[in-house]
């Protein structure tokens, strides 16, 4: 005998002691797969057979199992369950999972189970006890249905028991082996003629029977689906009945059902139904066909899956949508979400049903796409699509295209039914903006990314990131990323210098990398630019006003409002003359920038911190100078300490040098200047995989098309022939007073057989480092404790934080929720929050 | 780092170079020793019978200032601690090296030349580079009262860039007739009071005992309040190096942490009386579960918990640093278990939805709006009024046509640094109305303290109540 058990489900096995429970368990079960109540017992006070320990170890036994079953893991039950309240509780338990409770008694001979635990030594049950026990389970075996198993399945004797075999069924929302692609159809609502075109738009061949009405439309490769609500309203329900039922007969359509299938059902069936909504038209239309077509419509109906999940598991399809918990999940609860959402239980002014937002608060991986909600246009919300654009009212029928996610719609001919409120009146407010929860960014979480695998991020580390994000980042619609940090290069064994081109180079070679490309380092500001190509871009494509953003490595803007969009202005103006729109075809871009000069932005810095510095050691060190000159003149031995402080003089003055190059005046947006050098990302597409040289030419063009305010980015191509133009540009870079440069692998995003390849290792001047390390850095007994830098920390959080970075643009291009880009983006800033040595 | 100390002992019956026993340090032998952060030499420049000037160098190592610092604590310091001024200005570092190198001549006690060591005599004294917050003149209020005659000069910040005007330090001299003991301490406390920056090397005993020194004639200075105040702050300050090195990767410096009340507020009173107002509302409404968002140190909170009616107090802050704080100041840990179940503390940002925050009778925003970026504010009404969705919110912001009572906040200044902007009654009131209307709520207005017939009350609140709650 075989018993057959849905892949997901309770099972909640029922016998008195020494039934065979656990042997049967074990056998037909993973080890993992069941809990009993024994071991709960153990777990909780060192005794299997303690039974003070019960009620411990039944909320211990329940916590596991809500925990396997929130996590959709079949789950067995190894406890006695003769009494109701015992299996009450666990019945409870698979309806709050919505899962299906499975009962399986054993009920051997009692003095099959007597004997049993007389031979066991660590449990000595007087038969009485059994006796009791199985007198409880006859008494309640009838009542097992009432009580909500959907199954209850018997075996009464050993051989019974021993000859049985169980087999995992498929639970029938489960098409997850279907992986379309598909054409998903909102609500028809009768509307053949519509129907028949939209089919025959999206290149369906529809096909007729005698009477020239469709029965089957047939795709060479593509499979339709549809989101339920067939009936109703509309001018033919019967013929739309007829077409769908047939393609789904024939395989070529997968139906959900909609309220209104089940209430047509109902009304069918003869159950006492309010006759309203275009039931009346739909029941009208059926009086004219045969009673046997309306036995089949009967039987299609009841026979329609509350919804369907596709695709392993990235499409969930269901008439009024679905949350993530419910996805693939059995229960009457489930099937109510399926067919009328979740209400709020008020109305609104038009005496209709408030629906709960619940796509607001959506946050699971698959694509849901549903109909229920007539609204003007279909519009994603958090990876959720609403297909019923009110084709009966007047509207639209809609189809999305499945993996491609285009939509294709036709017009309705007519306005077939008066709709209670007006279409438009939907979503009249202005679009709401699209909800950010803490719990989208706080705690631990663990971020799956394209490039680097999983990535962790600590509690405290986004604690640190929520309040920066919080009081200084913009609006997170508009930050899309943000740029990671750059680990320098291997320290140089070179006398004097810290860093060189050299260990840049090497370090790739080591890799396999050859090819690689130098940029200059700019002397300013990292920007981060997102431009539009029409002041209506931003408001449509990512529901904010505004022309875009210019902001810092933090997400703070780099100007006011005004000045803002005045540079966003030119920049649009810039772009557009360079013709980048055109040849990415987007109509949004977001760039990798230098803003300069970096007294723009850390004016105050620089004049606090640097230009400070520099001026007390210019009053104080000539004063000590002076005053060890004339120690010396009277013959005290202070050589020593006269030298040293001549050299700081000479230090200091070469560090005032170093921070002037950084300052040039501006005022307002003259004199600033951007340097772009990569292109992030635009509509659909990213560009980590262009190599640098595509990258500097968009910039070059941009340059050309702008001078006064773009500044070209220099660069040196460079292979393992010529380090050595390499290094006598950096030098000269350097020599001029320059940052330094930064060596990237000229095909950019680079794999090697270790993993991801640094994107860029910056090697900075000498001359530089000073603002970095202090006046005195080059002062031997300094420099000499400086080589010793620990690189690893830095390099890992260089290639954690390059690798969300490239997670959010990819997010962002693909138009996916905020909440999945803010997400990297938050873990960018929150890795930024380590403890790490703020030189490197 | 650098000063000199020099006399003529003039009218003194007694050769200058006898200077060099009041100081307890031989004219004719540099000497150094070992002090915080690196090592101190005093020479002398000069030591004839007509002048002996010495001189103090402090031979500052930074690096080694920030790897002795706080063990791995050091990690992940701010850049700002490896480039700085210490190497070079006269600040703490330099008055904790004084200390120690005159220690006996700071105490008066001259063996050789007792009499010498009581009385007054001539000095003139040298800082080429002293931190002076406040300018040259603040130099002058410091030191004129005590009997010295000051040549206080500002250095310009840099001589290539003259936009960019002074820089904070004085080249500061200073002459007159003075014990060498009390010149001495002068120097002790002035130096770190007028640098009055963060002390990050300073610990607080020795902040203690600089306030010692200035025992017997601390008391009597006219700016005795300003010289603590000082003190009080830079031993309240607590160091934030996430916050500061987030600031520092985009270059730009962070407001500083102000005291609760902003400059241009003057006294705790209103903050008292604001504290008092909200309570009061929120006992008038009722409130038995009510989150102070934005709770800062905690002062609200403490209040509310007095009231036994209020069963649930949860307050949250965006600043993990802000909570830590409040649970100090209330003594969270040590709180009865009654009391503490009462109270939770949650780090959370108004521009994110909590549900945690989710069904409570009450939400105060109390001195916080002004805090979050305009462009913000709708997401700062969704979170409060759709997500949390309470019964009530109580909102209070500062009133800006009051600015102008204020004498001591420059006209278009607002009232605190980290303020994004300050709202007129009208503004307050449109921004309110439109909030309440979008989200089904209604508002009413109050003054908080004293209403001034023409500008209003200093503080404004709305009370806002959901619709279907009423």
């Amino acid at each position: 005998m075989t018993i057959d058990v849905p892949a997901l489900c309770l099972i909640v096995l029922v016998g008195a002691s020494g039934s065979g429970k656990s042997t049967f368990a074990r056998k037909h079960f993973l080890a993992t797969e069941v809990i009993s109540s024994d071991f709960c017992r153990g777990l909780v006070s060192d005794d299997e057979n303690d039974q003070a320990a019960t009620k411990d170890a039944f909320e211990v036994l329940n916590f596991i199992a809500g925990k396997r079953l929130a996590a959709g893991r079949l789950t067995v039950i190894d406890a006695t369950n003769v009494q109701p309240e015992a299996r009450k509780e666990l019945v409870n338990l698979a309806r709050e999972y919505d899962v299906l409770p499975v009962a399986i008694v054993l009920d051997p001979p009692e003095r099959v189970c007597v004997e049993r635990n007389e031979q066991r030594s660590d449990r000595q049950f007087g038969s009485k006890v059994i006796a009791r026990q199985r007198s409880q389970l006859k008494r309640g075996l009838r009542s097992l249905k009432r009580e909500g198993f959907r199954t209850v399945h018997v075996l009464d004797s050993v051989e019974e028991i021993d000859a049985v075999s169980i087999e995992r069924t498929r639970l029938y929302n489960d098409l997850t082996d279907q992986n379309g692609p598909f054409d998903i159809i909102g609500d028809v609502h009768g509307c053949r003629p519509e129907l028949e075109r939209l089919l025959t738009d999206l290149g369906y061949t529809l096909t007729r029977d005698d009477a020239g009405r469709p029965v089957d439309a047939v795709h060479p490769d593509r499979r339709a689906i549809f989101v339920g609500d067939l009936v109703d309203r509309g001018p033919d329900s019967p013929g739309v009945l007829r077409l769908v039922m047939g393609m789904v007969a024939a395989g070529n359509a997968y139906c959900v059902p909609g309220n209104h299938e089940d209430k047509l059902l109902r009304a069918l069936r003869g159950k006492n139904v309010k006759i309203s909504h275009g039931l009346e038209t739909t029941l009208e239309q059926l009086a004219a066909e045969p009673p046997e077509f309306r036995d089949e419509v009967m039987a299609f109906i009841d026979g329609l899956i509350s919804h369907y999940v596709f695709d392993g598991g990235k499409l969930v399809v269901s008439h009024a949508g679905l949350v993530e918990r419910m996805h693939g999940r059995t229960s009457g609860r489930v099937r109510s979400f399926c067919l009328y959402g979740e209400t709020t239980g008020e109305t609104d002014e038009f005496g209709l049903p408030v629906r709960y937002p619940w796509a607001k608060d959506y946050r699971g991986r698959a694509t849901v796409v549903y109909g229920h909600t007539p609204t003007p246009e279909p519009e994603w919300i958090n990876n959720t699509i609403c297909l019923d654009t009110g084709c009966v009212f007047g509207g639209s029928l809609t189809a999305l295209r499945y993996p491609e996610r285009e939509l294709v719609a036709v017009k309705a001919a007519e306005e077939y039914y008066a709709p209670a409120k007006p279409l438009h009146v939907a979503t009249a407010p202005a679009r709401e903006p699209d909800v950010l929860e803490l719990t989208d960014v706080t705690g631990r979480r663990v971020i799956e990314t394209a490039s680097h695998g999983r990535l962790s991020i600590r509690a405290e580390q986004a604690g640190a990131a929520l309040e920066v994000m919080s009081r200084f980042a913009i609006d997170p619609r508009f930050l899309l990323y943000l740029p990671p940090t750059m680990s320098p290069v291997a320290t140089s064994p070179e006398p004097g210098l810290l860093e060189h081109p050299r260990q840049a180079f090497e370090t790739f070679r080591g890799q396999g990398v050859t090819e690689l490309v130098c940029e200059e380092k700019h002397m300013g500001s990292r920007a981060v630019v997102l431009l539009t190509r029409d002041d209506d871009v931003a408001e449509k494509r990512f529901g904010l006003a505004g022309r875009g953003a210019i902001h810092t490595r933090t997400g703070r803007s780099f100007f006011d409002a005004e000045l803002t969009d005045e540079l966003l202005l030119r920049l649009r103006a810039v772009a557009s003359a360079a013709g980048v729109f055109d040849e990415l075809d987007t109509s949004w871009l977001l760039l990798d920038a230098e803003l300069l000069p970096w007294s723009a932005k850390a004016g105050d810095l620089l004049r606090n911190q640097y230009a400070a510095v520099g001026a007390a050691a210019r009053t104080s060190l000539p004063a000590a100078t002076a005053a060890l000159r004339a120690a010396q003149a009277t013959g005290l031995d202070v050589g020593d300490l006269l030298a040293s402080a001549e050299r700081r003089t000479a230090n200091a003055e070469r560090f005032t040098a170093a921070y002037r190059r950084y300052c040039w005046p501006t005022d307002g947006l003259d004199g600033v200047r951007i340097a772009p050098f990569q292109v992030l990302a635009s509509e659909g597409a990213t560009y980590q995989e262009r190599p640098h040289a595509w990258h500097l030419g968009v910039a070059d063009r941009m340059v050309a098309a702008g001078p006064e305010l773009i500044t070209q980015t220099r660069r040196l191509f460079v292979d393992a022939d010529n380090w050595d133009a390499g290094i006598a540009w950096w030098e000269e870079l350097t020599g001029a007073g320059g940052e330094g440069m930064v060596v990237k692998p000229a095909a950019n995003l680079t794999r090697t057989a270790k993993g991801l390849a640094q994107p860029g290792l910056k090697v900075r001047g000498q001359e530089y480092l000073r603002l970095i390390y202090g006046p005195d850095y080059t002062e031997p007994e300094n420099f000499t404790r400086l080589r010793d830098r620990n690189l690893g920390h830095k390099r890992s959080l260089a290639l954690r934080e390059y690798a969300l970075g490239l997670e959010s643009l990819d997010r962002a291009a693909r138009g996916e929720p905020l909440w999945r880009i803010h997400e990297c983006v938050f873990a960018v800033l929150a890795l930024e929050s380590e403890p790490i040595d703020p030189r490197l | 780092m650098f000063l000199t100390i020099g006399t003529d002992l003039a009218g003194v019956d007694a050769p200058a170079s006898d200077f060099g026993f009041l100081l307890h340090k031989n004219p004719a032998r540099p000497q150094a020793i070992d002090v915080t952060g690196g090592s101190a030499h005093v020479f002398y420049p000069e030591a004839t019978g007509e002048r002996c000037t010495a001189a103090v160098l402090l031979d500052i190592d930074p690096i080694g200032l920030v790897k002795a610092g706080r063990g791995k604590a050091a990690e992940g310091f701010t850049l700002g601690q490896y480039v700085n001024d210490r190497p070079y200005a006269a600040s703490s570092l330099l008055a904790v090296a004084l200390g120690k190198l005159f220690r006996t001549a700071m105490n008066g006690r001259c063996d050789a030349r007792p009499d010498l060591a009581a009385r007054p005599i001539p000095l003139e004294i040298h800082v080429p580079a002293l931190p002076c917050n406040g300018g040259a003149d603040l130099a002058e209020r410091f030191f004129a009262p005590l009997g010295w005659t000051v040549d206080a000069r500002p250095v310009p910040l840099d001589p290539q860039i003259p936009a960019w005007g002074d820089s904070r330090y004085v080249d500061l001299r200073l002459t007159g007739v003075l014990r060498l003991a009390d010149a001495l301490k002068h120097l002790y406390v002035m130096l770190p009071v007028l640098d009055d920056a963060k002390h990050y090397w300073v610990g607080s005993d020795e902040v203690d005992k600089l306030v010692r020194a200035g025992e017997g004639w601390l008391a009597a200075h006219p700016e005795k309040d300003l010289i603590s105040r000082r003190y009080l702050a830079h031993r309240r300050y607590l160091a934030d190096a996430v916050l500061e090195r987030l600031a520092e990767v985009d270059g730009v410096e962070l407001p500083e942490e102000g005291a609760e009340d902003g400059p241009g507020e003057g006294s705790v009173s209103l903050a008292v009386e604001r504290r008092t107002t909200v309570a009061g509302v929120l006992r008038e409404l009722g409130a038995r579960r009510i989150a102070d968002i934005g709770c800062g140190e905690g002062a609200l909170v403490g209040e509310l918990l007095k009231d036994p009616m209020i069963g649930e107090l949860i307050a949250t802050d965006v600043s993990a640093r802000a909570l830590i704080a409040a649970k100090r100041r209330l003594h969270y840990d040590d709180l009865p278990d009654r009391q503490r179940d009462r109270l939770t503390f949650l780090q959370s940002s108004v521009t994110y939805a909590d549900e945690r925050l989710a069904g409570l009778d009450a939400v105060v925003l109390m001195e916080v709006v002004e805090h979050v970026d305009p462009p913000r504010l709708p997401a700062l009404a969704d979170s409060v009024f759709r997500a949390a969705r309470p019964a009530a919110v109580v909102v209070t912001t500062p009133n800006s046509e009051y600015n102008v009572r204020f004498p001591s906040l420059p006209a278009g200044n607002f009232r605190h640094p980290d303020h994004r902007f300050e709202w007129t009654r009208a503004e307050f009131r449109t921004w309110s109305q439109q909030v309440a209307d979008r989200f089904g709520y209604t508002v009413q207005f109050r003054p908080v303290g004293a209403e001034d017939p023409e500008v209003g009350p200093p503080t404004q609140l709305a009370l806002f109540r959901r619709e279907e709650a009423r």
